[in-house]
């Protein structure tokens, strides 16, 4: 009988451990007093005023942020930046990592020291990961429009952009619509910024690709169908785009937010000749969102990097990257503005068109059924 | 009877160690994902993930990897064993069967990155094969070739032949060259050799290599992760699709129902190569 | 008979040496491609600048820290993989013949099963283990070695059971005990350094495979060589895959060694049949 009983036996305690490990994250360190007072602060008076905010910040020490390549919006820059200004040293972990992997993360390494202690997100992932995420308001908090935050600062779009076509001029003629890149002279050229069913400005590529072609907000269809044509007339290439690949002549089309394409450009200036263009038919814009982590290891560090971003300081040196910060128009009235910088962003003419959450889901749900198919 | 069972009960006890990590770095991952399969994300029982199983895209992700695995194992299988059979006919301390065992060794565990890398700087849009190509001969090698299932079967070869050298050999070791002789002496063939006497005797382990092969194939992620970045093709892109997408949000469970599925496929695969490997043990090796 | 032989023998030569140009062919040119890239000059022409700049390794540590990152992550995974596998597995498998062998085929189950559990799958069920990891012993990157000691369970097994087979384990063992060694001496002074091929060529396979090792480590938002490679690719290709090509020469190198280390076949790498009886 004992073989089989401690089989059995063996069996249980195996299959609960799993249960109660799956079941539970581990729990949380406990927060020091100070470091829980500064975790519960929604702005800089709740601290005493910046000064007293700059002092904390500076005793923790340090910021743990994550998924925030050098060259996207110039956030190279924006991290010597801020560690020049308060002597705080930044740990960047996976700069290439995808939104959903800061959440994975921030959830994986939970109360520990090297948890991520701010998220730059996409919308979608954002606004379904708001429990993780401490409410603050930083001090041009007013500013930012209404409907490009949370009322209570628990999320806030930081900047945006609009849908793009990058183009080596060196390599391609000039595109002008979206139509234009089904023409011969792009053969094998045409690159898309990841899979749209998984990375956000595909997604958005594929949402522009709708509206150029009689789609709308509402029917991504057309979008899907003009990659099919695009991989048809052979001349969707299935690369992710990088810098290497940009450099290199492999990629010389390339589909994705503009002020990627432009930071490329600022990149490769004297190597490639790399242009970008919004194309007038179809302006598609979206936002990134900021949050602090509800389990921030560096509470008030976390909140001085929201101040320092959403300052003037932080605002230019995004726009440097040819990112739009939220706060352009209150700038560039106020004129506070970079105004060379503004000045170098790639024209837009038409009415840009922003998803709703509704309209999201609907060309989520059907890119996820066909996009394969489409270019396969 | 006490004495025994504390004599058996300290003979167990030096298996502890060993029993416990595994449950804890094994048994457990893989009840997670068998548990996480049949639960939905608030920890209710629900058939939804296995349901959602149906749908269009991750079956034919499904049919793609099985075709995938297949046909390169099949091709691994097919130009592995005569490269097996080379070197088994070499002298066996010689340079020859030291460097291809050697590099058969390293190639089929280097798969992922370094392979994709090897492969584009080859047959890539700027790979020297490709410039060759469309200097020399003006035969031109499609641009998208290596981010497709069709590149991911000629990379996947180049993992499959090393792999099958390494599984195939000890069979071929087994057998003796008496045999050979034996048939020699009765007149027959080198046809009727294969044929009659080392064909019928290797065919187990043949085909034991070839679904180990299989498995081996249905399995590879990261190869195909670095390589493919658009449509997920194949089931390990789809898991990982279900994990990381920032577009399309809660499919964990759904993303382990997937995994489920492809534990089962490969472990019917596995059980068919045991069975196989033991009956060809009986006569070589 | 003889004149047979010799025909035979000669035939086998040529096909020999066909076979092994033909697939040595296909083999050689993802190589060569590899080679050709990292010698690429920008605008033409050959340089040997990416190799110099490999070879700096000070250099590396500057201008690549992703990639130095990586490089000592697996450095720590390779010395701790092979640490953590050859205690948990040595001792045990030498108990279990001893006193329990109703438990070998237990044992030996429970070591091949990561075959039929793709490291895809198993990332995802390790994701809440980690969880658990980090929890209790930080986010470091070494840490991945406990999931490295379950991939590289079922070869290790092979190679040491090999081994063991090719000793009298239960005989040894008694000598030394009826001679007042104690389990410890036993195991270390005794059974070790008679298995001492096995234990070489099980690390060298653990080596191989946590150098080439990138699922887990890039799923598990982890540092470790492949993950530093990938990274690289992104920004500087011609450097990366001149690291990539570096790393594959090394292992190349290390199994050449061992098969000159090891005797006569006793070691066969990866994957001897499941249920084959050692040669």
């Amino acid at each position: 009988m004992t073989s089989r009983f401690k089989t059995g036996v063996l069996a249980v305690v195996v299959t609960t451990t799993a249960l109660v490990t799956a079941a539970c994250a581990p729990p949380a360190d406990t927060p020091t007093a100070a470091a829980s007072s500064a975790g519960a602060a929604t702005s800089a008076t709740a601290f005493g005023g910046m000064d007293a905010l700059v002092a904390a910040a500076k005793k923790e020490g340090q910021l743990n942020v994550i998924a925030l390549p050098p060259d996207w919006a110039n956030y190279g820059e924006v991290i010597t930046a801020f560690t020049a200004k308060y002597g705080i040293k930044v740990n960047s972990a996976q700069p290439d990592a995808a939104s959903q992997d800061e959440i994975n993360a921030a959830t994986q390494l939970k109360g520990q020291s090297t948890a991520p202690d701010v998220f730059d997100l996409g919308q979608a992932v954002a606004l379904a990961n708001t429990a993780m995420f401490a409410p603050y308001q930083v001090a041009t908090f007013a500013d930012v429009p209404a409907d490009l935050k949370d009322a209570n600062g628990t999320w806030v779009n930081d900047y945006g952009g609009y849908m793009s076509i990058g183009y080596d001029a060196g390599k391609v003629p000039a595109p002008t619509s979206m139509q234009d890149l089904l023409k011969p002279a792009y053969k094998g050229k045409v690159a898309l910024n990841g899979d749209p069913t998984q990375a956000g400005a595909a997604f958005a590529g594929v949402a522009m690709a709708a509206l150029a072609n009689g789609g709308s907000a509402d029917d991504i269809s057309k979008g899907v169908a003009f990659f099919t044509d695009l991989k048809k007339a052979g001349n969707f290439l299935p690369v992710d785009p990088t810098p290497a690949t940009v450099q290199s002549g492999q990629t010389p089309v390339v589909i994705d937010w503009d002020y990627l394409n432009v930071g490329q450009s600022t990149k490769l200036k004297g190597k490639v000749d790399w242009k970008v263009v919004v194309p007038a038919n179809a302006v598609l814009g979206g936002y990134y969102v900021q949050a602090i982590s509800k389990d921030a290891p560096h509470p008030a560090a976390a909140r001085l990097w929201q101040e320092f971003l959403y300052s003037d300081e932080g605002q230019n040196l995004w726009l440097k990257g040819g990112a739009r910060p939220v706060r352009q128009d209150v700038m560039a009235k106020a004129g506070t503005i970079d105004k060379t910088a503004f000045a170098a962003l790639p024209p837009v003419s038409g009415t840009p068109v922003f998803l709703t959450q509704a309209q999201s889901d609907t060309a989520k749900a059907y890119l996820t059924a066909n996009w394969r198919k489409a270019i396969g | 009877m006490p004495l025994t069972s504390r004599v058996r009960g300290g003979a167990l006890l030096g298996v502890a160690p060993f029993l416990a990590f595994t449950t804890i770095f094994l048994a457990v991952p893989t009840l997670v994902v068998v548990v996480g399969a049949f639960v939905d994300s608030a920890g209710r029982p629900t058939l939804a993930n296995v349901a959602g199983l149906r749908q269009g895209y991750i079956l034919d992700a499904l049919v793609s990897t099985l075709e995938l695995s297949l046909g390169t194992a099949v091709v691994g299988a097919v130009i592995g064993a005569p490269l097996a059979y080379a070197v088994v006919t070499a002298a066996p301390e010689g340079m020859l069967r030291r460097s291809v065992s050697a590099v058969c060794g390293v190639l089929a565990q280097f798969g992922g990155v370094t392979l994709a890398f090897a492969f584009l700087a080859t047959v890539g849009s700027q790979g020297f094969v490709t410039l060759y190509l469309s200097d020399h001969t003006g035969l031109t090698v499609p641009g998208d070739l290596l981010y497709g299932l069709r590149g991911l079967g000629l990379v996947y070869v180049y993992f499959q032949i090393p792999l099958m050298v390494i599984v195939f050999l000890p069979a071929l070791d087994g057998v003796r060259v008496q045999w050979r002789e034996a048939t020699e002496t009765l007149g027959g063939s080198t046809w009727q050799y294969w044929r009659h006497v080392a064909g019928p005797l290797l065919m187990p382990a043949f085909l034991g290599s070839t679904l180990l092969l299989f498995a081996n194939a249905f399995a590879a992620y990261a190869t195909a992760a670095a390589l493919v970045s658009q449509g997920s093709p194949i089931l390990p892109l789809v898991v990982r699709a279900t994990f990381t997408s920032e577009v399309v949000l809660g499919q964990a469970n759904l993303g382990k129902a997937i995994a489920l599925t492809m534990v089962v496929v490969v472990a019917i695969v596995m059980t068919g190569y045991a069975w196989l490997q033991r009956r060809t043990s009986r006569w070589v090796g | 008979m003889a004149g047979l032989q010799r025909a035979r023998v000669r035939r086998q030569a040529t096909f020999r040496w066909v076979v092994v140009a033909v697939v040595g062919t296909f083999f050689a040119l993802p190589l060569l491609g590899m080679l050709e890239f990292t010698t690429r000059a920008p605008g033409g022409g050959r340089t040997a600048a990416v190799w110099r700049t490999v070879a700096d390794l000070s250099g590396l540590r500057t201008t690549y820290p992703e990639l130095w990152a990586g490089l000592k992550a697996s450095g720590a995974l390779v010395v701790l993989t092979v640490l953590i596998m050859l205690v948990l597995l040595v001792p045990t498998m030498t108990w279990v013949r001893l006193r329990v062998p109703r438990l070998r085929r237990t044992i030996e189950f429970i070591c091949l099963l990561p075959l039929t559990i793709p490291a895809i799958v198993l990332v995802v069920g390790l994701a809440p283990v980690y969880a658990w990891v980090t929890y209790l012993l930080g986010g470091s990157s070494a840490w991945l070695c406990f999931a490295y000691v379950v991939l590289v369970l079922p070869y290790c097994y092979r190679a040491l059971d090999a081994g063991l087979s090719a000793i009298d384990v239960r005989t040894l063992a008694e000598a030394a005990r009826s001679l007042g060694a104690g389990w410890g001496t036993v195991m270390v002074r005794v059974i070790l350094p008679n298995v001492r091929t096995a234990v070489l060529s099980a690390s060298f396979l653990a080596v191989a495979l946590v150098l080439g090792e990138f699922t887990i480590a890039s799923l598990l938002h982890r540092d470790n060589l492949q993950v530093g490679i990938n990274q690289l690719g992104q920004r500087d290709a011609q450097v990366a895959v001149a690291v990539s090509f570096a790393a594959l020469a090394l292992a190349f190198v290390l199994l050449l060694v061992l098969s000159f280390a090891g005797h006569r076949r006793t070691r066969r790498p990866l994957a001897t049949p499941l249920t084959e009886e050692p040669a």
